[in-house]
């Protein structure tokens, strides 16, 4: 008797297959274990719980940049422009805090404004002449840029006592593990969008425009208004990543997170979210970003690899990544 | 009378409705308001058996560009896209130089001319790798080729083991900064690939077997046209264009940097080809759109310099010039322009072809496959 039931919950769990819209994240998953596993076995120092939280606190403006992108690439469409808006968030934060000229709050308030204003725009453009996202950004991205160099030519360091004490405290647990308070801000930007995506109107809108814009059109659903808002967010998220960046470096550079948007696109991908939209996760981003940081944390371990390799492997990630969402496509046109 | 300036104004609405007026009004502009600036900007002079003057530099400089444009404008006419060709430029002209510097004797122009016979078959190979993607396993181009972007770099450096080559070859360096009856050389390379492109696609039927994959690839293949091999055939010869210019960007300088030759090229790139009217969409191009587009990036670049705006805002100057050229060419934004008074709905996407059924787009085109003939 209890044989058989054995037996038959063994055939439940064998016969087990995750949801299909699953399997993209899983694969980043088990590789996340896999990396994990080929560190700790190769490096004694790499089974230190600090090495992850070192990854979070080195990547935690990437989280929320990865968020902000995964919103736009869920619609169907891409944004060039997130790599700039971090670094203009920065200036405008570098230079407004000079010499104390502004009070933090009020400097934060402007610094959060003017990503999501970029946005804005940007998304009623896209929307209103029916230009593509691709071009659109890529002019935003020139023009943030451009609003870099136009603020300053050179590097500006932050001097403020309150970005001092949120750049340098940190918040600490267990015996010896700590976080910075940027991780913090980034986990609490990916729950908000876990939330926003799931369980709103404007996150089922999201999905709806990026499976079939024809279709979400048709159903009577806001398209125009929820293009606009994905790419508010992503101005938003970005400039909510300048501020965690000018925490980071604790000073503005016109040419800083030059190629941000590569990374923040290859942690979607890798995230399992599909670049044609309609599906995909924001907590597969956090791993996407998790897998980026690990891959040159080994790199960094080895020692004797070269800092190109990270780029080399990580094409290659994408690469595997994108055969995966191939094959999964694949197997739902022949089912 | 009344019958003349009907007559004078269907003339210009029909000049205006053409696709190459705005690109060329925008290139004109520009080259007014240097000359406005500064008057001797269009003189040029005869220094040691060499032609000087801010035009040919405009024309020297731009070279590189209008190759891998060149290459782009093929790629986007079949709907799809090559990030790619930066990171082809970097390899490319990093694997040339690192041949030629080892070299014991690098002025030997045999030995010039193997490095750049092994750096051609790279690049033909990349291409490859890409169309592979694309035509054979079908992902999207977009992430196809951002593939080969990330990567690339990669293995440009190392190529270069993370160092910039330096170079001291004078056959190398006659392909972007030589000079051959009075003009640059690499002017000759751009006009000699940019003639056999545009006589191979619009003197024989590639052209249009082209668009009508850009078009609709799964119809085109119905109606017998083998859209895999044509779009695969685009991203090698993309990647050929790109090696090329990967040269003379690296020529120019006597050195190859695996890190910034070529950074953002492909960026300028499609945005040459948008200026020029190409649709992004696919299903048609304008092979003199994209040198007219090339060459406004590059004046562009130049006024910036001249007129006494500091570089740095140069950026600036050109996302508003790239929204305003887009705007323009909208036809969304033409017709909320015209019914300005009425609320302008959201249009579906534009279908590919001309943006209004009365334009005469075969009329004045030089290099134009008539619109009659339909796909």
């Amino acid at each position: 008797m209890s044989v058989q039931t054995a037996g038959l919950t063994w055939d439940r769990v064998r016969s087990y297959r995750p949801p299909q819209r699953y399997i993209p994240v899983l694969a980043t998953l088990a590789l996340l274990v896999v990396m994990y596993s080929i560190g700790v076995s190769n490096y004694r120092a790499f089974s230190n719980v600090q090495v992850i939280l070192n990854v979070f606190i080195d990547n935690g403006f990437l989280v929320v940049v990865g968020v902000g992108m995964t919103f736009v690439i869920l619609t169907g469409g891409i944004d060039l422009s997130v790599g700039s808006v971090v670094a203009m968030t920065t200036m405008i934060v570098s230079s407004m805090l000079q010499n104390g000229a502004w009070p933090a709050p009020v400097v934060l308030v402007v610094a959060l404004l003017a990503g999501p204003a970029l946005g804005f725009v940007m998304g009623c453009i896209i929307h209103y002449f029916n230009i593509q996202p691709f071009i659109v950004t890529l002019a935003g991205m020139f023009f943030a840029r451009g609003m870099c160099t136009w603020i300053s030519t050179s590097a500006i360091p932050i001097a403020d006592p309150t970005w001092e004490t949120l750049a340098q405290s940190r918040i600490r647990f267990g015996s010896s593990n700590f976080v910075s308070p940027s991780v913090v801000i980034a986990f609490a930007v990916v729950l908000i969008a876990v939330y926003v995506l799931g369980y709103t109107r404007i996150g089922r809108n999201t999905y709806a425009v990026g499976g079939n814009q024809q279709s979400a059109l048709l159903m009577g659903l806001p398209v125009g208004r929820t293009k606009i808002a994905v790419y508010t967010i992503s101005g938003l998220c970005s400039a909510i990543g300048g501020i965690l960046f000018s925490f980071y470096t604790l000073s503005g550079y016109p040419l800083g997170a030059i190629g941000m948007e590569l990374d923040a696109i290859a942690a979607v991908v890798i995230g399992g979210t599909l670049l044609t939209g309609g599906s995909g996760y924001v907590l597969g981003t956090v791993l996407g970003v998790l897998t980026l940081g690990l891959i040159q944390t080994l790199i960094t371990f080895d020692g004797t690899l070269s800092s190109w390799w990270t780029k080399i492997v990580i094409g290659a990630l994408l690469f595997a990544f994108i055969l995966l969402q191939r094959l999964i496509g694949l197997a739902r046109k022949i089912r | 009378m009344t019958s003349m300036n009907t007559v004078a104004n269907q003339r210009w609405k029909a000049l205006a409705a053409h696709r190459l007026f705005w690109p060329v009004a925008v290139l004109l502009a520009l080259l007014v308001a240097n000359v406005i600036y500064r008057p001797s900007f269009l003189s040029i002079e005869l220094l040691q058996g060499h032609l000087y003057g801010s035009l040919i530099d405009i024309v020297r400089l731009s070279a590189p560009l209008i190759l891998v444009a060149l290459g782009m404008t093929l790629v986007i006419a079949t709907g799809g896209i090559d990030l790619s060709v930066g990171s082809v430029v970097a390899i490319c002209g990093a694997i040339a130089c690192l041949r030629i510097s080892q070299q014991s004797d690098q002025n030997s122009v045999g030995g010039v001319l193997s490095a750049l016979a092994v750096a051609m078959v790279l690049s033909l190979v990349l291409g490859a790798w890409n169309g592979l993607l694309v035509a054979g396993i079908g992902i999207q181009p977009i992430i196809a080729t951002l593939l080969l972007m990330v990567a690339g770099r990669g293995l440009a450096q190392l190529i270069t083991s993370g160092q910039i080559i330096t170079i001291n070859s004078s056959p190398y360096k006659l392909i972007g900064a030589g000079f051959w009856l009075t003009l640059p050389f690499a002017i000759f390379i751009a006009v000699a690939v940019t003639v056999v492109a545009a006589l191979v696609t619009r003197r024989t039927a590639l052209g249009m077997l082209i668009e009508a994959v850009g078009g609709n690839a799964e119809a085109s293949r119905l109606a017998g046209i083998r859209s895999r091999r044509f779009i695969f055939t685009v991203y090698v010869f993309s990647a050929f264009c790109a090696g090329i210019a990967g040269f003379m960007i690296t020529s120019n300088v006597s050195s190859a940097d695996g890190n910034s030759a070529g950074l953002w090229i492909e960026l300028d790139a499609i945005l040459a080809v948008v200026i020029g009217g190409t649709s992004l969409a696919g299903g048609r191009f304008s092979i003199g759109g994209t040198i007219l587009g090339a060459l406004i990036i590059q004046t562009l670049t130049t006024t910036v310099y001249s007129i006494n705006i500091t570089p740095q805002t140069s950026l600036l100057f050109k996302a508003l010039v790239v929204i305003i050229v887009c705007l323009v060419q909208s036809p969304a934004f033409r017709a909320s322009l015209a019914h300005r008074f009425r609320r302008a709905a959201p249009r579906p996407p534009a279908p590919p072809g001309p943006t209004s059924p009365d334009a005469p787009v075969a009329e004045i085109a030089v290099e134009e496959t008539p619109m009659e003939v339909q796909r």
